[in-house]
Order: structure tokens, then sequence, then C-alpha cells
């Protein structure tokens, strides 16, 4: 059972850390495009 | 209705099935007699590979327009030649008898059909520039979803087969073909010139042959792997199947909002860019 679970939390945390560097690049992002209105 | 507002009604129901899959795999799902619980990483290790076997595929097709594009005459050889391997495709499921490794002649023509309406539908919708973002995009969102496939196996193999790791044909072409992808990307991260995106398409265009190679590794060669569970003379429980495919369907939607989202980011990271680049220009030079 402990291989299933760590599969399964594996998964997801893979998932969760590339959506978390997308929020990073996206707040990076908004920080430029607001830089260059002013 | 726009697109910004079908995101968080997409994005729920992607939640909803994403939490009923889980449950189906854990709970509703029988036990396999052999293996007992720990066979239940079959239900994200499978449709984790075949959504980086789709992704892959889709950031291939982008490569090879975003490369013909530019000349017309290219172009058109290869509209003709996607509506030969159609055709070819749907011809050989009624000729052929039988198809090698036990293929359904329904699904050889299924896939034909579909690569060719995947073609179009791409040439359609997106104009060349974008269809090079669609393929950044793709790659990156199939590199996280072979990640997990690469991850996963191990932790499946080594109650099951003792060991962690073996190089065998399926094992190891899986694990150049995520190689094979980190370099285009690493690529596309940090090369300067002008000519990067020719070059990574290129790249992927050889990169995708790997494809076929995993996928089929398992019927041209003795492997450690298991044998393919559907087709190709596979069996599988009912009931298995339908929560696989359940699973997969899920992650799809999930890789689907993934490359929405990665795909916008994209695009406003090169207008960006853009204006930037028009800004430095316009900016009064200092005199010397």
């Amino acid at each position: 059972m402990n291989f299933l679970y760590a599969a399964y939390a594996a998964t997801w945390i893979i998932h969760i850390v590339y959506l978390g560097t997308l929020v990073r690049r996206y707040q990076r992002l908004s920080k430029e495009i607001a830089e260059l209105k002013k | 209705m726009t697109m910004r507002r079908l995101f968080p009604i997409f994005g729920l129901l992607t939640a909803v099935l994403l939490s009923y899959a889980l449950y189906e795999a854990l709970v509703a799902a029988p036990t396999e007699q052999t293996m007992g619980n720990v066979q239940r990483i079959f239900y994200y290790h499978v449709p984790s590979a075949w959504t980086a076997f789709l992704l892959f595929f889709i950031n291939f097709v982008c490569s090879i327009q975003y490369l013909v594009r530019s000349n017309p005459v290219a172009d058109k050889v290869t509209n003709w030649t996607v509506i030969a391997i159609a055709i070819a495709a749907c011809v050989a499921a009624f000729v052929i008898h039988p198809l090698p490794q036990g293929m359904e002649p329904s699904s050889v023509a299924t896939t034909g059909l579909a690569i060719a309406g995947l073609y179009f539908l791409i040439k359609k919708y997106f104009s060349r520039e974008r269809v090079d973002a669609l393929a950044v995009v793709s790659a990156e969102v199939g590199v996280v979803f072979c990640t997990v496939v690469l991850v996963t196996g191990p932790l499946w193999a080594r109650p099951v087969w003792g060991i962690w790791w073996t190089w065998d044909v399926r094992l190891t072409s899986t694990l150049v073909l995520w190689l094979i992808y980190i370099s285009y990307l690493m690529l596309r991260r940090f090369s300067t010139s002008g000519q990067t995106p020719v070059l990574a398409a290129a790249l992927a265009v050889f990169g995708a042959l790997d494809v076929p190679l995993v996928y089929f590794s398992i019927w041209i060669f003795r492997t450690q792997h298991p044998q393919p569970v559907i087709g190709g003379g596979g069996s599988i429980d009912p009931r298995m199947l339908q929560v696989l495919l359940i699973n997969w369907l899920a992650f799809l939607c999930f890789a689907g909002l993934v490359c929405w989202s990665r795909y916008r980011l994209e695009i406003l990271r090169r207008e960006l860019e853009e204006t930037q680049a028009l800004e430095a220009l316009l900016e009064p030079r200092s005199p010397r």
C-alpha cells in the first residue's frame, strides 16, 4: 500500500510543482507588463 | 461566452472528474489477484503515458507545420501526405487480414482519420507563429506527464519485479524520449538565435520518432515491461478498463486546462517581448 500511496502522491506533487512554476511565471510577467505601462 | 469565462467552469468540471476518477481507482476498481492493491498505480501510470504521447504528437504536428508553412509547395505536399496517410489507414484496416500484432481494423482506421483531423484542425485555428507557441506548450506539459510515468513506473516495479529499474527497451526508450524533450525545452529556453524555432522544430520532428518506438517496443521486443492490456491481443477486466478510461479522460481534461493556461502565458510573453523590442527601437538614442 505504501508504494501505491507514494505513486499517487508523487503524481500530484509533480503536477502541483509545475502549476506553481506557472503561477510564478504569470506573476513575473504581470510585473513586467505593469512596469512597461508606467 | 469567452474562453476566459469558460475557464473556471471547465476547471471545476475537471476537479470533479479527477476526484471521481481517484475514487474509482482507489476504491471502486476491483483488486488484481496477483499484485494486489499496488496494481492500482496502473490507473495513474498508463493514462499519464498516453497523455504524454498525445502531447508529444501535437508537438510533432506543430513542428512540421512550422517548418512547412513558410513554403507553399512544401505545405501543399504535406497536406496531401496527411490525406494519403488517412486514406491508407482506412484501406489497410479493411484490406489486410489479419492486421499485425492483433490490431483492431476500427482502431487503425480511427487513428488515421484522427491524425488527419488533428493536423487540419491545428492548421485552421493557429497561425504559423501560434503553432510555434503551441509546440512549446505541448512539449512542456508532455514532459511533466512523462516525468509522472518515469516516477510511478519504478514505484510500481519495486514491489512487483523486486527492482526499481531495468535497462529494457520500453523503459530505456521512455527515458530517452524524456531526455530528448528536456533538450528541446533547454534549446528553447537558452538559445537566443533567431533560428531557434526552426532548430527546435527540426529536433522535435526527430524526437517524435521515438514515440512509436516506445509504444510498439513491447510488441516487437521481449521486455520486462508487461504486454499491452488493451489492443494487440491484450486482455483486461471490463471494469478495470472502464476505470482506466475514466482516469484517462480526467487526465486529458487536466492536461487541456494546463495547456490552455500555459498557452495564454506564452502568447502574453511573446507580445511583451515584441512591445519591449519596439520600445527599444523607438527610444531616442543618447548623444555620444
